[in-house]
């Protein structure tokens, strides 16, 4: 705690979208509780403060820092490292901290080819001369520098130890509050390491749609097919991620009549959420037949990023080299 | 490492009722078979989690087999039509990941097809030897 009494908050945007940061506006009000209840340290997006006074900080003089996207620069990996020391309390906030989320899938594709598409083959790129950015760069000003690319996406533990986790994309606003509320009365928290701000059990146990346990013969997409909106959605078809993953967001997109997409993670004591989809998948199938079931299984638009969408990063798959 | 010094690593998911009955009587009829799979006794082909399937790649193996009961003879009755759907799901998401699916088999083994055991674990041990070891990223946590 500082001078004026006050614990210390921080708060980091690394590999991400940024609606981690519009999820803590999103408390709304209750926002002005936090910011007279801390002194706010660091945030980038709300004041001014530069690395270099971060690296000036004694150890551990941050009480919290909420740290939300992945690690894909080395620059992503210093302030972690950074923050990590400078910080009581680390928390891997929203997806992409938490498992990689939506740029973890980049981890399909090497990073050249990352940036063959992305500056040469992707169809609104116009690069006759095919540049590719440069980490250096001398101008009659000076040198500049930009950050380097690493060769894969990895969630925030993959690079310092970290103390909670606050799944969602991005983490929802009463969830959001309650942890601060938990943190600002004092309260005990959960044993390190704990998930914490979302619920115990699946999406589905959650779900207030009728579940009949129906067999499918095809898959449907929203967009092509209009869901029932009573039914539950995989009955109907739909890739709903609901069976495999953990509760806590309240159900918004099965009630917003839009299968879960998964972004809560993996459900308490399953390791794999992609796996898990498949399995809760493979037992709807309704086919016996090698053949029809190839046929089913075919008909799968790019199953690896409808089951993996928000965990590929932290899966099992990670750690196979292709 | 040359394809004729590298000895596979396979994990091998046995149902309790057939397969793993299939291989003791490979065993008792003094079959020969290549040493490589590791066997796991699970009560049936449908408690294969892909999860797991997953794990022993990552943990170290280079091939994983699945084996069970011939559809229509499992001894939960449908837990066999389950494994049937997942494999090749698994297989699928494995090859849009890059990995090649070849190194997850299923196949059905009955108590009494012995030699069939031996036949498949020999056939499928030499298709891993070519392929070689499947390489792992650097261990994270
Ligand atoms: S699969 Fe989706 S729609 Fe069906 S019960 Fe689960 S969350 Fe609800
Ligand atoms: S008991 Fe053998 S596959 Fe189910």
């Amino acid at each position: 705690m500082g001078e004026n009494g006050k614990p210390k908050f921080a708060m980091y945007w690394a590999a991400g979208c940024g609606g981690c940061e519009i999820g803590v506006l999103d408390i709304q009000e209750a926002l002005l509780d936090v910011a007279d209840f801390f002194e706010i340290v660091f945030w980038p997006v709300a004041i001014d403060v530069k690395y270099k006074d971060v690296e000036a900080f004694e150890d551990d003089y941050i009480d919290l820092c909420l740290f939300n996207g992945g690690i894909r620069s080395d620059e992503n990996k210093h302030l972690a490292e950074l923050l990590r020391a400078k910080s009581k309390t680390l928390v891997a906030f929203g997806s992409c901290a938490h498992e990689g989320c939506i740029p973890g899938l980049g981890n399909q594709y090497s990073k050249e080819g990352i940036m063959d598409y992305a500056f040469g083959e992707s169809p609104s790129t116009e690069n006759p001369e095919n540049h590719r950015p440069q980490t250096h760069y001398t101008m009659p000003e000076g040198d500049v520098e930009i950050p380097a690319m690493l060769d894969v996406l990895t969630p925030l533990d993959a690079v310092v130890d970290v103390d909670y986790y606050i799944p969602g994309c991005p983490p929802q606003a009463p969830q959001i509050l309650e942890v601060m509320q938990a943190i600002m009365s004092g309260a005990e928290l959960p044993p390190k390491g704990s998930v914490i701000g979302a619920g115990t059990k699946t999406v589905c146990d959650e779900c207030p749609r009728e579940r009949k346990e129906k067999k499918i013969k095809e898959f449907k997409r929203p967009g092509t097919a209009q869901p029932e909106p009573e039914e539950c959605l995989l009955d109907q078809g739909f890739i709903c991620l609901g069976p495999a993953t953990r509760s806590g967001c309240g159900g918004l997109c099965v009630k917003a009549n839009s299968p879960c997409r998964g972004c809560y993670g993996a459900p308490p004591n399953v390791e794999d959420q992609g796996a898990k989809m498949l399995s809760a998948l493979s037992s709807v199938i309704d086919s016996s037949d090698p053949e029809e079931i190839e046929k089913i299984i075919g008909s799968l638009d790019d199953p690896l990023g409808t089951f993996y969408r928000f965990s590929l990063a932290k899966s099992s798959l990670r750690r196979l080299a292709k | 490492m040359s394809s004729a010094d590298f000895e596979p690593t396979i994990i091998g998911f046995l149902c309790r009722w057939c397969s793993y009955t299939g291989a003791d009587l490979a065993g008792t009829s003094r079959l020969k078979y290549p040493a490589n799979m590791i066997p796991i006794k699970v009560m049936c082909s449908g408690r294969v989690d892909p999860s797991m399937v997953l794990r022993a790649l990552a943990d170290g193996a280079d091939g994983v087999m699945v084996l069970g009961c011939h559809p229509g003879d499992c001894h939960y009755h449908e837990g066999n039509h389950k494994t049937m759907r997942r494999v090749p799901m698994l297989k699928t998401v494995l090859e849009q990941y890059g990995v090649d699916p070849a190194r997850v088999r299923l196949e059905w083994v009955s108590a009494s097809e012995g030699d069939r055991f031996a036949e498949v674990v020999s056939e499928f041990t030499e298709e891993i030897r070519a392929l070689g070891p499947q390489k792992r990223t650097e261990s994270v946590a």
